[in-house]
Formats: C-alpha cells, structure tokens, sequence
C-alpha cells in the first residue's frame, strides 16, 4: 500500500517534469526574436542565390510546415506534444533534408549511451571500491593521499579535464588521436578495437573526474559503518577481516550510493554532452551541436527534448528499482 | 577538537587569491585587457608582460584577471539571487504548512529534476551567439533556487518545534520577528555553504557553453578565453600560457571553493554541535 503510495508520487513528479520541461521547449523558441523559417531564408539569400518572389513564399510556407509553425498556437502547441510524447516524430532534419530527425537520435543515442554507462560503471566500481578500502584503512597514509586527491578531481568539470587530456595526449604527446575516426567494418575485432582507441579519452575523462565522488562519499561511509555494533561484533566473533570488511561494511555502505547514482545521471549526462562535443564523439552532444551550428531547427528541438525525457526516465527508475535493492526499505 | 580543518583554510586561501585577481587586479590593467592589439604579438613572457601577449595583441595574464572577474560576477551574482530566492520560498512553505506547503515541495522537485543544459543550449542556440551573460545567469537562477529552497525548507519545520521557538511565539512575537531573529541565523549558516556551491555551479555551466562558443562571445570570462584561444589557434601557435591558464584558473578555482564549502560544512556541523 505505501509502496504504491510512493509509485504514485513519483510518476505523478515524472509525469509534471516531463510536461514542463516540453513545455519550456516549446516556448523558449517562441519567445526568442527572430523567426527559424527566416534565418534560413535569410541563409539561403545570403548565399547569393537570386530566387523569384513567389517561390520565397512557396519555401515560407513549406518551412513553417516542417517546422510544425502553422495554426494558432494552442494548435502548435497539442501537436508539439503530441509529436513529442506519442509519435516521436520531429520531422525532417532541415540539414541532411530528407532524413528524419527520429532517425538522426536512433544512429547518435547508442554511442551516447555506451560511453556514458561504461563510464559509469567503471567509475562506480573503482570509486567505490577505493573509497572502501581507504575508508576501512583510514589510519593509513595511502588513505589520506587517496582522498586529497578524489577531493581535487571531483570539483572539476568533465569538459575542462576533457580539454586537458585532449591538449596532453593528442596535442603535445599525440598518442591518441585528434579526431574521432572510427574504421573498419562496424561490429568486426578491428572496429571494435578502433572504437576503443578512439573513445578512450573522452571515456577517461569522464571516468576520472566521477570517480573522485564515489572514492570521497564511500569512504566517509566506510568509517562510519565499520564503527556499528554489528560490524564490531562481527569481529568479536572472529569472522575474517576481509570477510567483514565485504561481507557487512561494503554491503551496508553500498545502498546509499545507488541512490546517488540516480542523482548524478544528469550531471554525467550534461557534462558528457560537452565532451562529446569537444571530442568529435558520434553521439547526441555531438548532433545537437551541429545542429546548432546548421540551424536545424527541428533536429534542435528532437535533440534537446530527448536529452530531458532520457535523464528524467532513468533517474525515474532508478529510484522505483532502488526500494527493491535496499532490504531496510519494505512497502507494504 | 580542532575546529578548523586545514582543508578550510587552504580553500579560503585559494578562493582570496581569486578575489584579489578578479576584484582587485583588473583596475591595474594599463590597457583594456580585451582590445586587440594593444601590444606587439606574441611576446615571450617577460617582466613587463608576466604572461607574455597572444597573437591577438592582448596581455594575457591583464586578460586573465578580466576573465576571472566577469565569470567571477556570474557566480556571486546567480548565487545571491538564487540562495535568497531559495531561502525565501523554503521558509515559506516549511511556516505555511499545508496546501500552500504541498504545492511549493513538488514546484521545487520538478525544477530540480528539469536537466539545465540542454536548455541552457537551446536558448543559446536560437539566440545565435547573441546570448548575453545576463540572459544566461537569469536561467541559472531559475534552475538553482530550489537547492536551497528545499534545505531551508526542511529546516523551518526542525525549527518549528525547538523550544526557543516556542518561547517566541508564546511571548507574543509576530511570525515574521520570529523568522528573521530566531530563524535566520540558523538558515544563514547553511545556506553559506549552499552559496559557495552556486558559485561554482553557475560558473561551471557558464564556461562550459562558452568553450562550445553558446555564451556570450563578447565578454571575457574563463570559458571564453578558452573559447578565443582555441579560435585563434592557440594550439597551432603553441601558446600554452594562453590556452592552459584559464583551464588551470577553472581547475583552481573549483578546488578553492570545494574545500572552502565543504570546510565550512564541516566547521558549521562541529559548531552547532557544540551548542
């Protein structure tokens, strides 16, 4: 019964932000100046190209069309959201005319998604196991080292650390490469190992920068469980140290941080959309920005909607499959 | 018990070196830091041009301090508004109780949950590099008041109960005497922390924009230095002073006010503790 109670709340909670944050997309390009169907207009003018008057206007209104800009705005407005929400469908990209946006995110989204979940789960894994060990171990000197310098990581943004290696490692000592260049045949062993090469900076820089977090929290926690009585008593009942340190501190430690984890998906999502960018990497930072930079409107609007929907729905379900994973929490 | 950490005051030491480099430093500046050509191009490092000068013509250390000044501002000023705004609204609700309490939590749980970025990109984006920084620390706020909104709102109900409290109340005190004198001080403490937080957070997402070339690209701030330096092929021209000393200012900066917020956390809790 409380369990449905929570269930209820929170989709209610998903439901309003999804409806807000398209709502906040639909109307910030209504309340910028400036028209999208005249910027390309404007572009296609600019270009040097003299066209008749009538074929303007034919344009005009085959752009305000393709961009969903016909009808009142309450007409707009249901059909935006029943673009968005219902048919995914955001029209035609205006850049690479005639494929559909829909089809531009479906190429983008699993190389999104494949280089921030390894990110993830590697700095989630290392970070909390150091933070376990420098935390069970804190009268140590590698302990103390160890948090100084999740302390200095964590603070800085992905894209600058992404900057650094990029300056460091393609730069001045170009080990890796300068631009995102994947060959071969994709799913082969040397596409595979191409993708590898090629994805290991900006993966680095992600990992690094997250995992300084998990080590800080971990081991904050660490200290803190393995002073509990169970855990003392534990050791009064000579279970192994080892034994003790995963077996009851690790697995009481560890509930907390999934629920973080749930948190930070979309800081990691925001950061990584910059260090796709920075990088050339083939996900959807990547195409929003050469969206931005074609004016392509609708691939603008498809992009910057699934981002909110992506982070809203995964931090949604971490947080109902959280109840399931920490057996303190029991709904009835 | 050692009350302050070291970890707080390497952190104050930092974040005054900033102060004294944005605040103070730029009215030494013999020139305007951003004209171009100013001076000869690509100068060494020198005692007259401690950096040495970009192949713009610019001073690059006088450049520096504009950028740490101005992404300086953003911070302070998005995290004033947004820590008042915050503390405005969660005291409210927490006193109020209720409906009005209700409706103002999951107000504050939806635009916490609103990803910034993305639309921070898009407003930049339909704008058309014609983003001014105010336009970009106006949705900074909006997307940052409810941090502090709903720990001060938290607090107002454990305050709500506390004997002094009731003591006031009893006394004849008007609900606002009470939340100003009794509550306040309670908040300020905390929303401290919260501040520094801000600063950090609204700089972060301003450079981060900026570096893409989506904030306002004439105004000198740490991501756009960043942003000019990559334009004019700093790389190519291997001037690593101008390119490496913003991102060091970032990285410096951030690990300035991390110790100093979490620092201050910590003497705050101990502080409290004690009484």
């Amino acid at each position: 019964m409380q369990f449905a109670k929570f269930l209820f709340s929170r989709l209610l909670t998903y439901v309003l932000v999804v409806w807000i944050s398209i709502t906040i997309v639909f109307f910030v390009p209504r309340f910028v100046p400036g028209s999208p169907v005249e910027a390309v207009l404007g572009r296609l003018m600019s270009q040097g190209t003299t066209m008749d008057p009538k074929l303007v206007q034919s344009m005009r209104e085959t752009l305000t069309q393709m961009f969903g800009l016909e009808g009142t705005l309450w007409e707009q407005y249901s059909s935006f959201l029943n673009r968005v929400l219902l048919t995914w469908d955001f029209g035609p990209s205006l850049a690479n005319y005639p494929t559909p946006v829909s089809v531009l995110i479906a190429r983008a989204l699993p190389w999104s998604l494949g280089l921030m979940l390894t990110a993830l789960a590697i700095s989630w894994t290392l970070g909390n196991l150091i933070g376990l060990l420098a935390g069970y171990h804190n009268k140590s000197m590698t302990s103390k080292a160890i948090e100084t310098a999740a302390m200095v990581m964590y603070p800085i943004p992905y894209y600058i650390l992404a900057l650094l290696l990029v300056i460091l490692f393609a730069y001045i000592w170009p080990i890796f490469p300068f631009v995102f260049q994947v060959s071969g045949v994709p799913g082969s062993w040397p596409w595979i190992q191409s993708v590898a090469y090629n994805s290991f900076l900006p993966l680095m820089s992600i990992v690094i920068v997250s995992m300084g977090w998990w080590i800080i929290s971990m081991k904050a926690m660490a200290i803190d469980t393995k002073e509990e009585d169970f855990v003392q008593y534990a050791r009064y009942r000579g279970v192994e140290d080892n034994k003790v340190m995963v077996g009851y501190v690790a697995r009481t430690a560890i509930l907390p941080q999934i629920t973080v984890l749930a948190l930070s998906i979309g800081g990691v999502f925001g950061g990584s959309l910059i260090t796709e960018i920075l990088f050339g990497y083939p996900g959807v930072g990547t195409l929003i920005y050469r969206a931005i930079l074609g004016s392509d409107y609708n691939l603008i609007l498809g992009t910057v909607s699934l981002s909110i929907i992506a982070v809203a729905t995964a931090t949604l379900v971490l947080d109902i499959v959280y109840p399931f994973i920490d057996p303190r929490i029991r709904y009835k | 018990m050692q009350l302050v950490k070291p970890r707080l005051v390497v952190g104050l030491i930092i974040v005054s070196i900033f102060l004294l480099l944005g605040f103070v430093a730029p009215f030494f500046a013999p020139e305007d830091p951003t004209a171009w050509n100013t001076y000869f191009r690509n100068l060494a490092p020198s005692a007259e041009h401690i950096m040495g000068t970009n192949n713009l013509g610019q001073d690059i250390f006088w450049l520096l301090t504009w950028s740490i000044r101005n992404s300086l501002w953003i911070g302070l000023s998005v995290a004033a508004f947004a820590t008042i705004i915050g503390v405005l609204v969660g005291l409210s609700a927490g006193f109020l109780g209720g409906f009005a309490d209700r409706i103002l939590t999951l107000f504050m749980d939806i635009v916490i949950s609103v990803p910034s970025l993305p639309v921070l990109i898009l407003i930049s984006a339909l704008l058309g590099g014609k983003t001014s920084l105010l336009i970009i620390a106006g949705v900074l706020v909006l997307f940052n008041w409810p941090w502090p909104g709903r720990q001060a709102r938290a607090m107002s109900l454990s305050l709500r109960e506390r004997e002094f409290i009731n003591v006031a109340q009893a006394s004849g005190e008007s609900s606002a005497k009470i939340v100003v004198l009794e509550i306040m001080p309670f908040v300020l403490g905390w929303a401290l922390a919260n501040f520094i937080n801000t600063i950090l957070v609204a700089i972060s997402a301003e450079s981060g924009l900026a570096i893409i070339g989506l904030s306002s690209l004439k105004d000198a701030t740490l991501g756009t230095m960043i942003y000019w330096a990559m334009q004019h092929q700093a790389l190519l021209l291997e001037k690593w002073l101008w390119i490496l000393s913003p991102i060091f200012a970032i990285m410096l900066l951030f690990i300035g006010l991390f110790l100093v917020s979490t620092g201050w956390s910590d003497y705050f809790a101990t502080r409290r503790g004690r009484q």
